[in-house]
Formats: C-alpha cells, sequence, structure tokens
C-alpha cells in the first residue's frame, strides 16, 4: 500500500516537473514562463522528498522559488519593452526543427543508456537524520569547499551590483 | 516499484526540454531560464545516485549543495548582466547582442 502510495507520488510530481518544464519553454509570455519555472521547481523539490533528501528539498524551494524565480519574474517585468512580439518566442532565424532534433535525439539517447545499463544498487541503510550529517560533512570534510562557496557568493553578489549599477556610481 | 531509472527518466527528460530552451530562445532571460532548468536536472541525478548507489553517505547531496550555491550566484551575475545590457543597449533579443567592441 505504502509502495502504491510512493508510486502515485512519483508520477504526480514527476508529471508537473516535466509539464511545467515543458510550459517554461513553449509559453510565448515571459511572465508565465518564470511562474510555471516556479512550479516546476516545486516538482523537483516534491522528487527530492520522495529521494529522503529532506533539507535539500527545503533548500530548494527556499532557493529557487524564494529567489531565483522571484528575481527572473523581476527581471522580466524591468526589461519588457514592447508587446508588439510575444516575450518568450522561439528565434526565428534558428531552424527550430534542427533544435528539436538535436534535443529529442539527446533525450532518446540518454534514456537509452538508462534503460540498458546495469546499475548497482546499494542494499545499504539509508541515513535517516540528513541534516544533521550534511551539517557534520560540511564542516569537516568539505570545510575548505564551503568556504570557497562563501567567496563565491561575495563575489557574485559585488559583481552583480557593481554590474547593475555601473563602476562610475 | 520506483528504482533509480526512473529518476534518472525524469532528469533526462527535463535535460532534454532545458537544451531546446537553450538553443531556440529569442531573449537571454529565456535562455538563462532554460539554463536553470537544466542545473535542477542535473541535481536529480545526483540526489537519485546519492539515494539508491551509495545510502550512506552523503556525497551527491553535498555536490547538489554546491550546485545549488553556484546556480544562485550564476542567476545573481546573469541578471545583472542582463539588467546592464538593457541599460546599454534597450534590447535582450540574443540576435541584436552579435558586436562584441563597444
Amino acid at each position: 500500500m505504502s509502495e502504491l502510495a510512493y508510486s502515485i507520488a512519483f508520477y504526480i510530481f514527476a508529471a508537473i516537473t516535466v509539464a511545467a518544464a515543458f510550459g517554461v519553454v513553449t509559453k510565448s509570455n515571459l511572465v508565465h514562463s518564470a511562474l510555471l519555472m516556479a512550479l516546476c521547481f516545486i516538482g523537483v523539490s516534491g522528487l527530492y522528498v520522495l529521494l529522503q533528501a529532506d533539507f535539500l528539498a527545503a533548500v530548494q524551494i527556499l532557493i529557487y522559488n524564494g529567489a531565483i524565480a522571484i528575481v527572473f519574474v523581476l527581471g522580466t517585468m524591468l526589461t519588457r519593452r514592447s508587446l508588439r512580439h510575444g516575450t518568450n518566442d522561439t528565434e526565428a532565424n534558428i531552424p527550430s526543427k534542427i533544435v528539436t532534433l538535436v534535443s529529442g535525439l539527446f533525450v532518446v539517447v540518454t534514456l537509452g543508456v538508462i534503460a540498458t545499463t546495469t546499475w548497482h544498487y546499494s542494499s545499504k541503510v539509508i541515513v535517516e537524520d540528513t541534516p544533521s550529517l550534511l551539517a557534520q560533512l560540511i564542516l569537516t570534510d568539505y570545510m575548505v569547499v564551503m568556504e570557497v562557496g562563501a567567496v563565491l557568493l561575495l563575489a557574485a553578489m559585488i559583481g552583480a551590483i557593481v554590474l547593475a549599477k555601473g563602476v562610475e556610481e | 516499484m520506483i528504482g533509480l531509472t526512473h529518476f534518472l527518466t525524469v532528469a533526462a527528460m527535463v535535460f532534454g526540454i532545458g537544451l531546446y530552451g537553450v538553443l531556440s530562445k529569442r531573449t537571454i532571460v529565456g535562455i538563462l531560464m532554460s539554463i536553470e532548468l537544466m542545473l535542477n536536472a542535473v541535481n536529480i541525478n545526483l540526489i537519485a545516485f546519492s539515494r539508491f548507489v551509495t545510502p550512506e553517505v552523503l556525497t551527491g547531496q553535498i555536490f547538489a549543495i554546491f550546485t545549488i550555491t553556484v546556480a544562485a550566484a550564476e542567476v545573481a551575475v546573469g541578471m545583472a548582466m542582463i539588467f546592464r545590457v538593457y541599460y546599454d543597449r534597450n534590447t535582450v533579443h540574443a540576435a541584436r547582442l552579435d558586436e562584441m567592441h563597444w
């Protein structure tokens, strides 16, 4: 019974994710695209919950929905100029059939590789208390990487301010 | 029974959709959004492998955290560049940004 519930939840979240992602690239209004992207991120965080990565599911909602999707909506509204065309149309100069063919071929090849590879599942016990173990790992084994990440975020913040405001101001 | 392949399939589909968006979108905002979709697909893969192949260590989840960090930094700098380009040239269409000089 719980396995059935797990399967149903997986298919619902997978459908939300893929359908919203499809909407992001097909909608002709950029604001709709940004909101659908937020929906796609919610579906992905549901998949994280099913993968027992509860901390990452929370991080996904906080960062992707709370920050990135909002920044995209803001950016869309600040750079919208004319309403003659849709704001998120596909490029007319690019042969869209070739692009569709290339990305479709990529997906087909990847699915073929996934289906034919024999995956080695581990039978070890799953870690239950992920946040505390993650915190332990980040502050011991991956300490240097975390510090580099902090410096990267600081550099990105300063760079974004300088780029958006201009050096002379 | 939902296994590793199901999650990998979803991730591959999202990545393919993102690839289509990157190659075909007209505005740089749309291209940046599609890159975000591709990064999310990669994160699904990382966490699925962490859950099914090495469930006793959390290396995949840690890697996903750093991917999210880099994605956040990328969006911040990318949006700032988009604002700058819009301020300077009054357009965000990728096809019109073809001069690589001032």
